[in-house]
């Protein structure tokens, strides 16, 4: 296969994941029996006195009229999201769906993007040097550590932090993205602020998160450093050293670039989690909350950004694969 | 695969007594050759106990635990006492008594879950691998799809619209999101499997597909099923008790990530009722640690050259 044909076939991928994604966003909502919008719109009749036509619309677009089949339903839903058009919130009348995930978006980017290059770095480092001094007391010890770690559940270690570190030390703010005294700006108090409240949930992702970087990168080197290139490196009296970096840590760090996109969709689960204990103002939230609040445009948009984003995630990390690893443009990818 | 590991005597030092007795006994109670392997392995001996434990305490969990996990008729919001091993709730409930029954939830999820998600996967993964051609592009990209959507999101949305949030939503909606990994994996075994020579073979003498599948095939993939299964219950007890604890759990249900989402909510922390905050996810972190050492055994069994560990 010619190097081009690999980059349309992952491009022709992405497309088709993205198809799948809003149709799946699509058809969700349709498989319960009866009309969903219909017990959705006489619900919040019954919770407040005054409904916007403009919601029941957004309503409709999102999970379907009675009248008109299931395809001009899925013309109109594909015309809408073309647009960005997901509606009006409900909880948050009168901001619109995107309003309010674009005010959500940069917590979790910042949060999961610093946390995410944060522990792929330290795991592929740890990875490399138990590789490196492998069935040694460093190995054992960093094997059996991340191992163990990984068994402690995510949200429950973010709860003990809250628990020793915020409210019996008081070392941390308990919760929230910034405190009542700063408002979001570019100015030093918010940005201190808001790191202040970062720490405690960055810390519960960073807990597990390089587990899996170590594991993949330590085996996958363990595997490599015994690969004939290897042996005739050493035969040639390379330096060890030389040999552990250049010939064992290179190659295996090649599979953990794509599986750091496909760990993106999990971490993203972790990261619901973690913003739920913290109240952390992220996507992970709002989408909670929209799900506690029936606000259901909300919730079908927030999924299919998170979504979305993952795709677009894994697709630059096929990109990048295909110019890292030669390999990969000329054999049928699996 | 069946055939039990050479009695080569173990490296580590306490193993050698052990395995000594535990292939006397495999050889007077003709236990199958893959438990004998496994529980010559250390970890994976140690993960099998656990289990069990966990298993015996779920069985058992009406006659050990002391009250009805939902009477709250005691004082709430107790520290630990000799009535209340472990405090009460905000409602006044038994935190004991709730983590003794939400071993039940935290097993029957991971069981069912991992045996529907395994087979999920056995049959997309066959089928891909088996009849290739445009089925198989079809289902890998179905596969793929699976892989790289992120499952609680996914998970929350699918449960957030069920009408009634039982106990079977909770184990369906886990399993429709966790199938593909193993999927995945089989898919690619069956490749390297199809073109062996006993299958070739097989399908000369006139063997029809299902048979080859089933007889010739199948087999070939035990631990690699197992391996499956035991990461698809892994995946499903921490989503079961992701879900809970994001107050999305069947409401009926007494689990380990209930008890954590009310510990959260009820002010333990505030009270300092560390027993009901710490119990739960204690009692979870030990079931994951027990597959996990159960696996370094199914390691052992795929691969023989882990063997002697």
């Amino acid at each position: 296969m010619a190097p081009v044909a690999y980059f349309v076939r992952r491009f022709l991928f992405f497309l088709g994941t993205l198809w799948a994604a809003v149709t799946l966003n699509f058809l969700i909502p349709r498989l319960q029996p009866g009309d969903p919008a219909e017990a959705i719109v006489s619900r919040l009749a019954g919770q407040s006195e005054s409904i916007d036509p403009a919601q029941v619309q957004a309503i409709r677009v999102m999970l379907g009229t009675p009248d008109g089949n299931l395809f001009d339903q899925y013309v109109q839903y594909l015309g809408a999201v073309l647009h960005g058009d997901f509606g009006i919130s409900y909880t948050y009348f009168p901001y619109s769906v995107t309003h309010m995930i674009g005010q959500a978006l940069p917590w979790t980017v910042i949060l999961v993007g610093v946390t995410q290059i944060i522990s792929f770095v330290v795991g592929t480092l740890l990875g490399t040097w138990a590789a490196y001094r492998r069935n040694s007391r460093v190995d054992s010890v960093i094997t059996l550590g991340s191992t163990f770690l990984g068994t402690l559940p995510f949200f429950w270690l973010a709860l003990l932090l809250v628990y020793v570190f915020a409210i019996t030390l008081r070392w941390f703010p308990e919760r929230g993205g910034y405190g009542g005294g700063s408002s979001p700006g570019w100015n030093w108090l918010f940005i201190s602020d808001a790191f202040q409240h970062s720490v405690l949930p960055a810390v519960a992702l960073l807990i597990t998160g390089p587990i899996g970087w170590i594991i993949g990168m330590r085996n996958n080197m363990v595997q490599s450093l015994g690969e004939d290139h290897t042996r005739l490196a050493v035969a040639r009296g390379l330096p060890r050293r030389r040999v552990a970096i250049t010939y064992g840590a290179r190659i295996a760090i090649l599979p953990n670039v794509t599986g750091f996109a496909i760990a993106l969709g999990g971490i993203l689960g972790g990261t619901v989690l973690v913003e739920t204990v913290f109240n952390y103002p992220g996507m992970g939230r709002l989408l909670l909350e929209s799900v506690s609040s029936r606000d259901y445009p909300l919730m079908q948009a927030i999924f299919l950004f998170t979504t979305i984003g993952v795709l677009v995630a894994n697709f630059l990390a096929d990109l990048l694969y295909g110019f890292l690893d030669p390999r990969v443009r000329k054999v049928e990818s699996v | 695969m069946s055939t039990p590991a050479p009695a080569v005597p173990a490296p580590g030092a306490d193993t050698e007594g052990v395995q000594a007795a535990a292939t006397a006994v495999a050889r007077g109670t003709r236990l199958p050759g893959w438990f004998v392997i496994l529980w010559r392995n250390r970890k994976c001996r140690i993960g099998i106990l656990m289990l069990a434990a966990f298993v015996l305490v779920a069985v058992f969990a009406p006659l050990i635990a002391p009250y009805d996990p939902r009477d709250d008729a005691f004082p709430t919001s107790l520290g630990p006492t000799a009535d209340h091993w472990l405090g009460t709730t905000a409602q006044g409930e038994d935190v004991f008594s709730q983590l003794v029954v939400g071993a039940r939830t935290s097993l029957v999820v991971g069981l069912a879950a991992g045996v529907l998600s395994t087979l999920i996967g056995l049959v997309v993964g066959l089928t891909a691998g088996f009849v290739g051609g445009w089925v198989d592009e079809v289902l890998s990209f179905l596969i793929n799809l699976g892989l790289v959507v992120p499952a609680l999101p996914l998970m929350v949305t699918l449960a957030a619209y069920a009408p009634v949030r039982g106990l079977w939503l909770i184990i369906i909606v886990i399993s429709v999101t966790g199938w593909a990994y193993g999927a995945r994996i089989k898919r690619s075994q069956i490749i390297t499997l199809r073109t062996r020579d006993y299958i070739t073979a097989a399908r000369f003498a006139g063997d029809r597909t299902a048979r080859i599948i089933a007889r010739e095939i199948v087999p070939n993939m035990t631990s690699l099923i197992v391996v499956g299964f035991m990461g698809a219950a892994l995946g499903a007890i921490g989503g079961e008790a992701g879900l809970a604890f994001l107050g999305l759990g069947d409401p009926l249900t007494v689990s380990w990530g209930t008890m954590l989402n009310q510990a959260s909510l009820g002010g333990a922390m505030l009270t300092g009722q560390w027993a009901w905050l710490i119990a739960p996810g204690l009692a979870l972190s030990l079931l994951i640690t027990s597959f996990t050492l159960i696996n370094f055994g199914i390691d052992a069994l795929s691969n023989p050259h882990l063997r002697e560990d």
